[in-house]
């Protein structure tokens, strides 16, 4: 089967064209078993070629290639359209793939009602196929087809309910600041076609290691060249300053939220600076950025949750930090560890994201029931003992939850651990202490979510109340396997200091070499005692909650008002929406319309239309000569004529 | 029997339909509408032999004829015509646009119908003439036939302020074509001869050089249009019938680029070299403000006709950067801005038959009463911004990536400068596109618009089959310009070293 690479994002392709031209006429029925059914071939065809190529040590050393034809090629440049499933790109196909079926499956549910749904299924599978592309491209020119592919399905399903303007304004928003990072992408391709002579990521390592490059302590070529992918990941993966578009993009239908801005897409900017680990090792300076940018993003997004009464914004600010998290491990090169945050955040922040589906369905109906219309369905002060009515989404939840904060045996507290003792061991104390901070927030306002959700009592009125019931079971399986790979995920990467084999480690160590000095000191004791700090900076974040929320009181409010200018400042999200408003969209504007109104009428059409009504004054002047006085006329030939003599003779 | 004359065959073939024509009876639309259709299709198949025969295994110029045509002493022209990789698929996206710009005026163009086919089709021949001309007064003689049609399309067939539109089109072109024929008449005096490949080997000196240079340049450029010789070309665009837009966008406008890589910079190489910096900024100029003054348009197609002065910049600039890379991506680009713009065109003309506005104010909504429209409309958007696996991504990445690598001082500040027009695009299109089709749900008078009819759908599909052709496999294009694109880049070198030497003494 090595040969069928390709096949694996064809699949979803082939899904997307079905139900892209013929789903308006099919039953919906049909539209969701091709869709998910689309996903479940290439997981399956993914799961089989991942066997096949651990069991032959030469393709498990160099991964499986199929090249399907060139793609650019003129002069010395030359870009294949060709797929590489190697450790790492089979490790993240697998969980994308996954992932993504389980998301198609409950979307059948969760779309069950809605008008557009073929066309739903049809965005799906595209994304799916795009973020396959982007994952086993061999190359970063076809990783970038995916990398803005993906951007598009982003944008269309940002704006699925596109007769609001909410949704079609956040959905631009989405594509125009991917755009900004993209331009950052494309010159950094440019700088790495010119050092290396190839896109290829085999060909740039190969570069790399047989001209003996070492890391660059000044800032040159490597670093600008690192600094711009970066700045294309920033885009893509939300980050300050260009984050700005995720919390708007939750526009769309949650499913999208859980798979597209939680689970797969937002991940690629990590999964880029993954890949090409090689080279960003090579760069100190841009690794000291991102690592500075993913802590410091980590912080400011959580604590912009913390006030967040939209159950779909804490989430999305949350996801923003965790990414935060996961850049903070590439900048202290903890690759592998940046890497396993991104399989155990997909797990718990899609469940996250699909739990939060399950409540918004149930209160949509419940005021459907009650007649209600006006009354946001999201807002988590409507909510309150849910439990009661929703018990497997309750539990569900709550893994996540626990997952999330960081408590053991589940799957975020290895992943996130892992990162906060590696910026620690390799001398970012500071940053360390920002991840820690970070982390009682997370733990804080993710508790707060569930009191306020699921525990207490309901804040509506009897007639909604009535109306409230669990999800169906399409959608509560996914949510339950969801759940086991939230407690379980986390096993594949025991820290060292328990004496159980690290699988994820050991699998990725191959891909990623130490060619940067890159050392993280060896402290048993001090690990462990990190550990028992994190675990208790969890602790604190869920007390701290369960005060503020877990009980009847007012404390929340005279909180607010205690600390009303901090409170109105996080609440309004720091205001950088309306700072970049200010000083870059409206600016631009201005531009051009004074470029049109000024420059084009009044300036180059004036000099225009002037140089016409000169030319007419010119011969309104000669009319005036021609007034059919032939005496005059002959008086001139004679004139023309001898002028000729003149000069010819 | 056209054997040895396939070329002129393809040149003058529509001027058989105007002798048709001319035998119609006026009243007689709809016949002379299915007729026109009918007859540029075939013109289309018959010039898919142009690319079935083509050898781009070498470079060299293929179906050639050439034959005396004014002999005598004081002018001396040939009647010589060929064509290469550079202008191959120019000559195809012509006839291949004809058929569907016929295709979307049978409902379009309602008075002086038969009147407006004549003038169509003189406007093709006047374009393919200039695209397979190797004699340059052949070239401008062709050139100046291209104008008076077009000059009717748009006076007669137009919109309110079509008089304006069309007085400004022609003066700003003849402006330029006036000095461009100094300029060959000049050559002519020096070289004594118009036959282009002879006047290719000759060595000017640099003064001569930047006079001759400066005269094509400023046709060309206005032709283009180049920052800023373009206000001609949103009134142009904005008064003249869809079909008038189309090959307008689709065609002439190449012509201007074409020109520049064919006459103008082999020419005068050294003279080239010396403006080069110039047009380059210029080019990105054009680039980041056609892009600025599209975004604040309140009217769909003077959005369109400022993304054209965008776009072709990007043209401009791979051309001048002087790198295999940029000079493919540059030829790419020139069919790929008459595809995706000569689309867009069409689907606007679809809306205006409709509604009879296009102020951008009065749609919204639209993707719920014609989602068949708004998904043509959306894939003609995305390769407009150049989104990968479309056309524009290819031409835009290569000339991007030809300007990086391009051996002038400050290649990068270039091309950082011109990728933000990458931004810029995405910013105006699906701005637009958000009013047109997003935003609320349609008015009550919105909602009786009628979707895509199945002819409209017809013509809009072989485009949007180019655009993912292009756009997946381009190298089927750049296998076929590979060979000129190099002959071309190295007689610029050749030539340079040459002339660097005569005029000064050695130096460099």
């Amino acid at each position: 089967m090595t040969g069928y690479v390709w096949l694996i994002p064809v699949f979803p392709l082939i899904g997307f064209l079905i139900n892209g031209l013929f789903g308006r006429k099919l039953p919906k029925k049909v539209v969701g078993i091709v869709g998910s059914g689309a996903i479940l071939l290439s997981f399956l065809l993914a799961c089989v070629i991942f066997f096949q190529m651990n069991g032959n040590p030469e393709l498990s050393e160099h991964g499986v290639k199929n090249i399907l034809f060139p793609w650019i090629s003129y002069g010395d440049f030359n870009v294949n359209f060709a797929y590489l499933f190697d450790r790492l790109s089979g490790s993240m196909t697998l969980m994308v793939a996954g992932v993504s079926f389980l998301i198609h499956v409950y979307s059948i549910g969760y779309m069950a009602e809605e008008e557009g749904y073929w066309r739903y299924f049809a965005y799906l599978n595209l994304f799916v196929f795009m973020m396959l592309t982007l994952v086993l491209a061999d190359n970063l020119l076809l990783m970038f087809v995916g990398w803005e592919g993906v951007g598009l399905c982003s944008y269309l399903l940002i704006g699925f309910y596109y007769t609001t303007k909410v949704a079609s304004d956040a959905g631009k928003k989405a594509f125009i600041v991917n755009r900004v990072g993209d331009f950052g992408f494309i010159l950094g391709m440019f700088l790495i076609v010119t050092l290396f002579g190839s896109l290829e990521f085999e060909k740039i390592r190969e570069g790399i290691i047989s001209a003996g490059l070492t890391p660059e302590h000044t800032f040159g070529v490597i670093t600008l060249a690192t600094i711009l992918l970066f700045v294309g990941a920033t885009g893509k993966s939300a980050q300050i300053p260009l984050y700005v578009w995720l919390p708007d993009a939750m526009a769309g239908p949650t499913p999208v939220s859980a798979l597209i801005h939680a689970a797969t897409m937002v991940t690629s900017g990590v999964y880029m600076i993954v890949k090409l680990n090689f080279l960003f090792q090579l760069a100190p300076i841009t690794l000291l950025t991102i690592a500075w940018v993913g802590g410091l993003t980590a912080l400011f997004a959580a604590t912009i949750g913390t006030v967040q009464n939209d159950i779909k914004k804490v989430l999305a600010y949350s996801t923003v930090s965790q990414l935060g998290y996961m850049f903070l491990a590439l900048g202290v090169g903890a690759f592998i560890a940046g890497f396993f945050h991104i399989l155990t955040h997909a797990f718990f922040k899609a469940l996250l994201f699909l739990g939060s589906g399950s409540v918004i369905h149930a209160m949509h109906h419940a005021y459907h029931h009650a007649g209600i219309h006006d009354k946001d369905p999201q807002d988590i002060r409507n909510m309150g003992g849910l439990k009661k009515y929703m018990p497997k989404t309750y539990w569900t939840f709550l893994i996540a939850t626990l997952a999330i904060a960081g408590f053991p045996p589940f799957a975020g507290f290895f992943s996130k651990d892992e990162i906060l003792w590696k910026a620690f061991a390799s001398n970012h104390k500071i940053l360390w202490a920002i991840g820690a901070f970070a982390a009682v927030l997370t733990s804080f306002y993710m508790f707060r979510l569930v009191y306020l959700t699921f525990l207490g009592d309901f804040r509506g009125c009897k007639e909604e109340e009535e109306g409230l019931h669990e999800s169906p079971s399409v959608m509560t399986v996914p949510l339950m396997a969801l759940a086991f790979l939230s407690v379980v995920g986390g096993w594949m990467g025991f820290p060292h200091i328990f004496h159980l084999p690290n699988l994820l480690e050991h699998y990725l160590e191959p891909m990623v070499e130490n060619i940067g000095n890159i050392h993280f000191m060896h402290n048993v004791s001090m690990e462990w005692t990190l550990m028992f700090v994190s675990v208790g900076l969890a602790i604190v974040g869920w007390l701290f909650a369960k005060f503020l929320y877990g009980r009847k009181t007012d404390a929340p409010s005279k909180l607010a008002n205690t600390f009303n200018y901090f409170y109105t400042i996080l609440l309004n999200k720091y205001y950088v929406d309306e700072i970049y408003f200010a000083l870059i969209v409206n600016p631009v504007k201005k531009i051009g319309e004074f470029c049109w109104l000024f420059i084009d009428t009044v300036i180059i059409d004036g000099a225009v239309n002037l140089s016409a009504s000169l030319a007419r004054c010119v011969g309104k002047i000669y009319s005036l000569y021609q007034n059919g006085a032939v005496k005059v006329y002959a008086l001139t030939m004679l004139g023309g004529i001898l002028i000729l003599f003149w000069i010819f003779f | 029997m056209f054997e040895n004359h396939f070329l002129s065959l393809i040149t003058f073939f529509p001027l058989v339909a105007v002798v048709i024509l001319l035998f119609f009876p006026s009243k007689q639309e709809k016949g002379i509408k299915i007729f026109g259709i009918v007859f540029s299709l075939i013109h289309f198949l018959i010039s898919l032999k142009l690319l079935l025969n083509f050898d781009y295994s070498v470079y060299k110029l293929q179906f050639v004829e050439k034959t005396k045509w004014i002999a005598t002493n004081f002018l001396n022209s040939s009647y010589f015509i060929g064509i290469d990789g550079i202008s191959l698929f120019i000559v195809l996206l012509t006839t291949f646009l004809m058929p569907i710009i016929f295709l979307s005026t049978y409902s379009g163009i309602t008075k002086k119908v038969k009147s407006f086919y004549i003038h169509m089709f003189l406007l093709e021949v006047g374009i393919l003439g200039s695209l397979v001309s190797l004699d340059l007064f052949l070239f401008y003689v062709f050139w100046e036939v291209m104008l008076i049609p077009m000059y009717f399309i748009i006076g007669v067939w137009g919109g309110e302020r079509r008089i304006y539109a069309a007085i400004k089109f022609f003066i700003y072109t003849m402006a330029g074509s006036l000095l461009m024929l100094l300029g060959i008449i000049y050559i002519y005096k020096l070289t004594g001869t118009f036959d282009l490949i002879k006047v290719y080997s000759y060595k000017f000196t640099l003064k001569e050089q930047l006079y001759l240079f400066a005269a094509f340049a400023i046709a060309f450029a206005i032709k283009v249009p180049v920052f800023p010789f373009h206000t001609w070309l949103p009134d142009a665009h904005t008064e003249a019938p869809t079909a008038g837009s189309v090959i307008l966008a689709g065609v002439l406008l190449k012509l201007g680029t074409y020109g520049f890589l064919r006459f103008a910079m082999p020419l005068f190489p050294d003279a080239m070299i010396k403006f080069a910096p110039y047009i380059i900024v210029l080019a990105i100029i054009g680039i980041i403000y056609g892009a600025l003054v599209a975004m604040v348009q309140k009217d769909i197609k003077k959005l369109v006709a400022y993304s054209s002065v965008s776009h072709l910049g990007y043209v401009m600039l791979g051309l001048f950067a002087l790198t295999v890379y940029g000079m493919q991506g540059g030829i790419l680009q020139m069919i790929n801005h008459g595809i995706s713009t000569g689309a867009l065109f069409l689907l606007v003309g679809i809306v205006y038959e409709r509604k009879h506005t296009r102020l951008i104010s009065e749609y919204g909504g639209i993707a719920k009463v014609m989602p068949v429209y708004a998904v043509f409309f959306m894939i003609v958007t995305l390769s407009s911004i150049g989104l990968p696996l479309t056309n524009g991504f290819v031409g835009e990445f290569s000339i991007l990536l030809g300007t990086f690598k391009s051996s002038w001082q400050h290649a990068w500040v270039y091309t950082a400068f011109a990728a933000s027009g990458v931004i810029l695009g995405a910013v105006y299109m699906l701005w637009m596109y958000q009013r047109v089709f997003f935003n609320t749900e349609p008015s009550e008078e919105n909602k009786k618009l009628e979707d895509l009819k199945p002819r409209e759908i017809a013509y809009l599909i072989p485009l949007v089959i180019m655009i993912f052709w292009i756009g997946i496999y381009p190298n089927f294009f750049f296998k076929r310009m590979q060979k000129s694109v190099d002959y071309y880049l190295n007689m610029f070198k050749a030539k340079q070293v040459g002339m660097v030497i005569d005029s000064e003494g050695g130096k460099k």
